[in-house]
């Protein structure tokens, strides 16, 4: 099997990760986390031009649009300590709309938004629709093109931060073949978007209605590259949220193992339980597992074959390892994992959230399977 | 030390080495080599591993980093990986004398007399001298500083009485590092114990083979009594007995010792397990098509990736961070829980197959998959059961209180 993915780390890498670490944890500590849960924009604004004044927006894109010129390995340290400390921004989407845009925009569709985005324009991806299908080109949404333009219809879901995005990405199909079209948000008609309540309360999402909108025929991706953009969107947005849920598990067990040295019951710290102690050690051991395939696939991005087996392993890992130990964090809390004040529950539906934007970890797998052995 | 050696020197090191394994290892004897030191069962598994240690120490490709004036081949520690590499690349057997070259030889060399060194390390590095461990009692397997064999001081001659267990080679060592009660009224468990370099073959000394759940012979208990040995076996002064068997344990990262090189357990290959899935059929189609082996085999994939990258992360202390003992205490626990699940995962995979053991004609590869099954309990029992590893992983790399 030669397609397995190898581990390393690049300078640029481990030097985010220290800024990245002291940045997200000092401008999200969780009491900021569960306040912007009841504001309407969901993410402090100060904090977010912050962000695009590191750069951070600008990494993985090229120097010609103004870019650092880095890759999506270097996003991963940045995605983890944002899910470490819960950190919710457009950051994801627009990052995964810039690759979108790499993939499978033309060269003046790049030089219109990439330089944007570098400086800190806000944009997504509208992707899913109402079949559930996680297979990406499993959808009705449509764009009639007559003389020019293209007149799109219905509807796109879980569509993250499109009440902040400048700039969305819309799959539809034209004439049938799967194509992406780029939506300036002001475009869009009253009343398209409609704020989805999901279950992760700190991530802001909208169904947007494509009815009525048009956009000029040169808004659309070229067809040869819809293949491309469909692979390159569906990897990074599994290396992005990897790395989120890797960053999620450390946080979580940490939270957990707060408690669990404090916690007395029958006289005792609960910590020192066995039946206590020994899940979580086994929570421990997967989420070092996921850190290690994260890094892995970081260090593996981009390369034929390799690539994509790595990060779907990443994906899968650290799915199914923020989604155990987030479930078992409610567990060992007790009664006061049952509140909504315990802190589990955030990890716990951000894992459940993540899952379904990406494919879940047994979605993961059986595509790895097919990578693995066929 | 030796100079570090340049990239030439390694490369000529490394194609002569290559070329010897090539020709020298012999895979197939005629008979199932063991794939671990604790599996050494007949005279004849025996006397081929012992054979084919001497013959690698011969050629220089065993004990190439240790010191030459003791015996070793006195080179940089690189040219003993690049040997060892080439061992793996040729599938080599196992090196027997684990005890010896492994836990022994490293404490020797580290904090022996130079009379020790001249005596014992060249025939362990030759397999001529076999070491055993005591340090298991039947009443102490997992709580080990809860030693009790008894070494009463006698002029200058101890008196041993007790018992050891699951003592790997004990019935063909010459030599046994044990552990052993000095004192009895010590302020705690820990401060009572001595280390001892013991001879086997004395008056005193007998052993009792025991029968594994595979059917097969691997290790014995040790009878002691009123064993008399030299006071000069004793290791590291009265009372320092816990401290020099923790440090034999700290010798496997080969931080203080250069590694002695080859490897005492084989491990397992995966893509062997895949093959078998990919020639394995269910309802009349290839097993790999059932949507639930598939998922198994795939997750399994996982983990093996996961852990075989772990050990490369090891080294790269800027992803070892936020938990640094993390995943050098976790790894033996983490290792040995996936081969047991995974060999046994390959007994699913045989269908009417599952049935059969070693010996019978009809058993896929005469029954490998059922015997390393069953062996691999030796791993998540032996050197700590999985469950004092997880309280290991607790208590010193997440820092939760001890279980009392």
């Amino acid at each position: 099997m030669d397609n397995l993915g190898t581990i390393g780390t690049t300078e640029e890498q481990i030097e985010l990760m220290d800024v990245a670490t002291n940045f997200c944890r000092d401008k999200s500590p969780v009491e900021k986390v569960r306040a912007l849960i009841d504001d309407d924009l969901g993410y402090d604004p100060d904090v977010w031009r912050e962000i695009g004044e590191l750069g951070w927006l600008a990494i993985a894109i090229p120097e010609a649009h103004d870019g650092v010129g880095l890759s999506m390995a270097e996003v991963v340290p940045i995605a983890e300590q944002m899910g470490r400390n819960l950190m919710s921004t457009p950051f994801g989407s627009t990052t995964l709309a810039a690759q979108a845009l790499l993939a499978g925009g033309s060269e003046a569709q790049q030089a219109a938004w990439l330089p944007k985005i570098a400086a800190g324009a806000a944009a997504t991806l509208a992707l899913r629709e109402d079949n559930g299908d996680w297979d990406l080109s499993n959808i009705e949404a449509t764009g009639v093109e007559t003389g020019g333009q293209v007149t799109l219809s219905g509807k796109k879901q879980l569509v993250l931060w499109a009440d902040s995005a400048e700039l969305i990405i819309a799959s539809v199909k034209v004439d049938g073949a799967v194509r992406f079209a780029l939506i300036e948000r002001s475009a869009l008609l009253e009343g398209a978007l409609r704020r989805e309540t999901v279950i992760d309360e700190t991530a802001r999402s909208y169904e947007v209605t494509l009815d009525g909108v048009t956009v000029l025929a040169d808004a659309l991706f070229d067809a040869g590259r819809t293949r491309e953009t469909l692979e390159k969107i569906e990897l990074a947005a599994g290396l992005l949220h990897a790395a989120e849920m890797t960053g999620g598990a450390q946080s979580v067990i940490d939270y957990t193992l707060e408690y669990l040295k404090t916690r007395k019951q029958f006289g005792k710290i609960i910590g020192s339980y066995q039946a206590l102690k020994h899940p979580t050690v086994n929570n421990y051991v997967e989420y070092e597992k996921a850190r290690t395939h994260l890094y892995s696939a970081a260090n593996s991005w981009g390369e034929q074959g390799r690539g994509e087996v790595a990060v779907r392993m990443a994906a899968a890992q650290s799915h199914s390892s923020y989604s155990t130990s987030a479930d078992r964090a409610i567990q060992f809390h007790g009664g006061f994992g049952f509140t909504h004040d315990c802190d589990a529950q955030l990890h716990r539906r951000k894992a459940i959230l993540a899952g379904a934007l990406i494919g879940d970890a047994a979605y993961q797998r059986s595509k790895l399977a097919n990578l693995l052995f066929d | 030390m030796a100079d570090k050696p340049s990239a030439a020197e390694l490369k000529e090191y490394g194609e002569q080495a290559d070329a010897w394994f090539k020709e020298n290892t012999v895979r197939d004897p005629g008979f199932m080599l063991p794939l671990t030191f604790m599996e050494v069962s007949t005279d004849q598994q025996f006397d081929f591993l012992r054979d084919w240690q001497r013959k690698v120490y011969e050629a220089g490709y065993l004990g190439a980093s240790w010191p030459k004036e003791y015996g070793g081949g006195g080179l940089h520690s690189e040219f003993q990986r690049v040997a060892t590499r080439a061992m793996k690349k040729y599938d080599a057997p196992i090196m027997l004398n684990a005890i010896g070259n492994g836990w022994a030889g490293p404490l020797i060399l580290d904090l022996g007399t130079e009379e020790q060194k001249q005596k014992y390390i060249k025939p362990m590095l030759s397999a001529e001298d076999i070491w055993c461990q005591g340090f298991s009692e039947p009443e102490n397997g997992s709580d080990l500083g809860n030693a009790q064999l008894k070494a009463v001081k006698d002029g200058d001659e101890y008196v041993l009485n007790g018992s050891k267990i699951w003592t790997s080679l004990g019935d063909r060592a010459k030599y046994m590092i044990l552990l052993a009660r000095t004192d009895f009224d010590a302020p705690n468990k820990y401060a009572g114990l001595s280390f001892f370099l013991n001879p086997m073959k004395i008056d005193g000394i007998s052993t009792s083979r025991i029968k594994k759940l595979t059917g097969e012979y691997g290790f014995v208990q040790t009878f002691f009594t009123d064993a008399r040995i030299s006071a000069d076996c004793l290791f590291g002064g009265e009372g320092n007995g816990w401290s020099m068997a923790m440090k034999t344990l700290e010798y496997e990262r080969g931080a203080k010792v250069k590694p002695v090189g080859g490897f005492f357990v084989k491990e397992l290959d995966v893509m062997e397990i895949v093959e078998l899935a990919k020639n394995s059929v269910r309802n009349g189609k290839p097993l790999l098509d059932d949507p639930v082996m598939r998922d198994k085999m795939t997750q399994y994939m996982i983990d093996i990736q996961a852990l075989n990258l772990n050990n490369t992360r090891r080294r790269m202390p800027q992803l070892m961070q936020d938990k640094p003992m993390g995943l050098p205490l976790m790894n033996k626990l983490a290792r040995t829980e996936l081969i047991r699940e995974l060999t046994e995962f390959s007994l699913a995979f045989q269908g009417t197959k599952a049935g059969y053991y070693v010996g019978d004609e009809n058993a896929i590869d005469d029954g490998y998959w059922h015997r390393s099954y069953l062996n691999s309990f030796s791993a998540t029992i032996g050197g700590g059961t999985s469950e004092i590893q997880r309280n290991i992983v607790a208590e010193h790399a997440l820092g939760l209180p001890k279980t009392r």
